[in-house]
């Protein structure tokens, strides 16, 4: 039968997974919007010390990599398949540079004593903001996982790629894969103005 | 209702399975592949009929051992004070019940059992559109249920929240539950995957001839459930990582010392566990949907509504969590709105049960096992329904919040609904997997057993509630005594008809007469194959769908049954 | 049987990169926007340009816009669901 075949059941599946992780996040999205109403002040306070220059340069790097997901779909159904290998790696490698960033941002917070469950974090600061920088991390923290993730994803799609499983005829796994992608770079299109713009 | 046309019907033609009297269930999709061991090629088989038995057989027995769990609940409660167990053990012990039923038996009890085992074959599919996906997805199960066992044995000792988590004590106990959260987490994923599987399946795979309109009413219950499971279940993911995350990591956005408000986990656990209600009892109204008109020989009464009504269901579900926190010190404002949003909720829910009546009125009825089933479902279903109504207005919860009332509210909606709908289909597609029938009169005892043993278990406790005594509690006041007496000589009874029950069917399946395709007489596509069905369902044709779902016009019920 | 649902032509470069540029611009908008100080306002200046960022993601880069009404419809009761989850709450938060 030809449900091995069927794009558009694989799409619908990989749609409906997305959804979920959506709502995994959902869930911490309610979280934000309570406490962002509750203190207004101290989110507009704590939200000062993140580093906005890195939060924009990290923005940029993700959504770069997204376009390049997006084109090495494109390439491979024109079967550029060299192009479209070329494509899914500087996706991986755009995703490591965000994480380098990432890590850099963290270590600084982690310095200034500032990290979950931090004795000093709690002497020396409003619980409002001790609020803001555990939904800092708890939401980046899950965001960066899910970018590994993404990263190991598309590294497997690459390796089906070069064994010409995944080809101009047969791209749905390279589709889902930029899907699950283009979601990663979704939730950070609303992290980024959550942390670092409200300040 | 879609009205469709007599035509040739596809059964005539369909052999009788052919069966030996004695011995294992054989033939069909019960033969092991050639060149494979049995066992291998049931843990490793993608045929949704395999893939279902094993989740059916794993809930079983979790459905036992949780039972036992209840029945030792009950008898320390047979006097006040110390009748069996420590107050410690006591905590456990009800925690562990409510993880084991809720999470392991009854949220996948209908879907994952019945939904694989029968879905396909009502809309004319070969398997499920992700085969592997509904294999692996019964590993996570397996996985989650290993590691909710594993809990128990290591660390601080088995949990003791109850199965809600509530923090702050969820926060700060010393008991294992960051291993117990887990297991929660993974069982949570397994569901999810069941539902994506089951939406791409309906949307893909149904038979080209069968439209939205011709669809059985227990599948429309699986889609609506499958939203549900989608959707909802994400949240509770993410609630059980937040509760892991503040005990590992000392996160602390529950913590009111650092900011944090404790309502809002209850929101999110909520947020989860009221449409969570809706996974465990929506798949069960389909299989009643299913069964009556069958029974009543007579088209359902306003198929329509009822496959509308699940879908309102499984929206309206997602409005109303926080009926559940009227005490928990929330804003009035909230209280008023969620307190008539549950109001609403109780229409669609209504409207079923109405359908199903008027299908029996003026029915040619069969009291067959199934039937009884389902009509104890209805019975029980009702009078847990009409007590919610009690629980989610704001004024008289305030009354019985967190009292007995609410636990007796939740059996019956839940073992008598769920359980009751589990049973029915046990006994309603028993012929089908195993091409066998049981002993029709006893399965009828061992109902009507059930339908005693469990007013006499669960009615005391809403009196109970309604006196003041409070829900979790390991000692009581002597005034309490009668009635948790009458509850726990109840549970006896419910066990003795379980045990009857499970009896039965056993021997059924041992020794049980041959039946052919389409014992009942029913018209949907399932009983249209042989009993049981082969492997690849139906093969490479893609059957033809001639009539709806309940027009019975022409189909006799087998002598088997008469 | 669906072979032939996959007709649409893949979308050109051109138009990916022209994505990509909006993308980049509202970016820009939305730092530049947050230094002004509006109030309340800047968080839904914030949200208001997130979400044009995310249409625009959905619709082109995962080709949304080229799906049927099943997928644009199961989408929208997502967001539906989520901002129930989100407005729901705030029934007792903003009133607490
Ligand atoms: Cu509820």
């Amino acid at each position: 039968m030809t449900i091995h075949r069927d794009y558009t059941g694989s799409k619908m599946g990989m749609w409906i997974f997305l959804f979920t992780e959506i709502l995994l996040f959902g869930g911490l999205f309610v979280i934000y919007a309570a406490y962002h109403h509750r203190y207004p002040e101290e989110f507009h306070h704590a939200s000062k010390a993140l580093d906005t220059a890195m939060g924009t340069v990290n923005t940029v790097v993700l959504i770069t990599s997204s376009l390049f997901v997006a084109m090495a779909v494109a390439a491979l159904r024109r079967a550029e398949d060299a192009r479209a290998r070329l494509l899914v790696v500087l996706t991986i490698a755009f995703a490591g540079v965000f994480l380098v960033i990432k890590y850099f941002e963290w270590t600084a917070k982690f310095h200034h004593g500032i990290y979950p469950g931090s004795a000093e974090l709690a002497a020396t600061h409003a619980p409002g903001e001790i609020v803001f920088y555990s939904l800092y991390f708890a939401m980046t923290g899950l965001h960066a996982v899910h970018v590994i993730v993404g990263m190991g994803l598309l590294g497997f799609i690459l390796a089906r790629m070069r064994a010409g499983a995944v080809n101009s005829t047969d791209f749905v796994f390279l589709e889902n894969g930029g899907l699950y992608w283009h979601l990663v770079d979704l939730i950070w299109i609303y992290l980024f103005p959550l942390f670092y713009l409200i300040a | 209702m879609a009205e469709i046309p007599m035509a040739e019907t596809p059964m005539a033609e369909t052999p009788m399975a052919e069966t030996p009297m004695t011995g294992t269930p054989d033939g069909g999709f019960w033969t092991t592949p050639p060149g494979r061991s049995t066992l291998g090629s049931w843990l490793l088989t993608t045929d949704h009929k395999r893939i279902g038995l094993l989740y059916l057989w794993c809930i079983l027995a979790f459905f036992a051992v949780g039972v036992l769990l209840g029945l030792l609940i009950r008898l320390e409660l047979i006097a006040p004070g110390r009748t069996i167990m420590a107050q410690q053990t006591y905590n456990a012990v009800f925690t562990l019940h409510g993880v084991i039923m809720i999470f392991m038996v009854v949220i996948p009890s209908i879907p994952a059992a019945f939904g694989n085992i029968v879905m396909p074959l009502q809309i004319g599919a070969e398997d499920v559109a992700f085969p592997r996906l509904n294999l692996f997805s019964w590993y996570l199960y397996i996985l989650g249920a290993a590691i909710a066992v594993v809990s128990l044995f290591t660390g601080g000792g088995a949990p003791d929240t109850g199965w809600t988590f509530y923090v702050p004590f969820s926060a700060t106990t010393s008991t294992n539950v960051n291993v117990a959260v887990l297991a929660v987490f993974i069982l949570g994923f397994s569901s999810i995957l069941t539902g994506l599987n089951f939406i791409v399946t309906i949307h893909r795979l149904r038979a080209p001839s069968m439209g939205w309109t011709r669809m059985p009413l227990f599948t429309w219950g699986l889609y609506a459930t499958a939203w549900i499971q989608v959707l909802a279940t994400p949240v509770l993911g993410i609630t059980v990582l937040l509760i892991f995350a503040e005990r590992v990591l000392g996160l602390g956005l529950f913590d009111p010392a650092r900011g944090g408000d404790p309502i809002l986990y209850q929101h999110l656990f909520w947020i989860y566990s009221h449409p969570a209600v809706y996974i465990m009892i929506v798949p069960a109204m389909g299989v009643i949907s299913d069964v009556i008109p069958v029974f009543a020989r007579k088209n359902i009464f306003g198929y329509k509504t009822i496959a509308i009504s699940s879908l309102a269901i499984a929206f309206a579900g997602s409005l109303v969590w926080a009926h559940h926190m009227f005490v928990s010190g929330m804003s009035d404002v909230a209280v008023m709105v969620f307190s008539l949003l549950t109001f609403i909720v109780a229409i669609p829910s209504a409207v079923k049960v109405f359908n199903w009546v008027s299908t029996l009125y003026k029915g040619s009825i069969y009291l067959d096992p199934p039937l009884i089933y389902s009509l104890g479902f209805i019975f029980l279903f009702s009078m847990g329904g009409v007590t919610g109504l009690v629980l989610g207005g704001a004024g008289t919860d305030v009354h019985v919040h967190d009292t007995y009332f609410v636990v007796g509210h939740f059996h019956y909606v839940i073992f008598g609904g769920t359980g009751f709908g589990l049973f029915a289909a046990m006994h309603f597609w028993f012929p089908k997997v195993y091409g066998r029938l049981y002993n029709l009169k006893i399965a009828n005892v061992a109902a009507v057993i059930l339908v005693i043993g469990l007013n006499m278990l669960y009615f005391p406790m809403y009196l109970l509630g309604l006196e003041g005594m409070p829900r979790r509690y390991y000692d009581y006041l002597p005034q309490y005594t009668d009635l948790h007496v009458v509850s726990t000589v109840g549970s006896w009874i419910t066990a003795a008809g379980l045990a009857l029950m499970a009896w039965n069917l056993w021997r059924g399946l041992r020794h049980g007469a041959p039946c052919g395709p389409n014992p009942w007489g029913a018209a949907t596509l399932e009983w249209t194959l042989p009993s049981p069905p082969p492997t690849e369902n139906f093969g490479p044709v893609e059957p033809e769908v001639t009539r709806g779902p309940y027009d019975f016009k022409g189909i006799e019920r087998e002598e088997v049954v008469a | 049987m669906h072979a032939h649902e996959e007709g649409h032509h893949p979308p050109s470069y051109r138009l990916l990169i022209g994505v990509w540029g909006a993308l980049m611009v509202l970016t820009a908008v939305t730092v530049w926007v947050a230094q002004v100080p509006l109030g309340f306002l800047n968080v839904v200046a914030a949200m208001a340009v997130a979400t044009c960022k995310a249409l625009l993601v959905t619709l082109f880069f995962m080709h949304l816009k080229d799906e049927n009404w099943t997928f644009k419809g199961m989408v929208l009761l997502v967001f539906v669901i989520l901002a129930i989850f989100i407005g729901f709450t705030f029934f007792d938060t903003a009133y607490r």
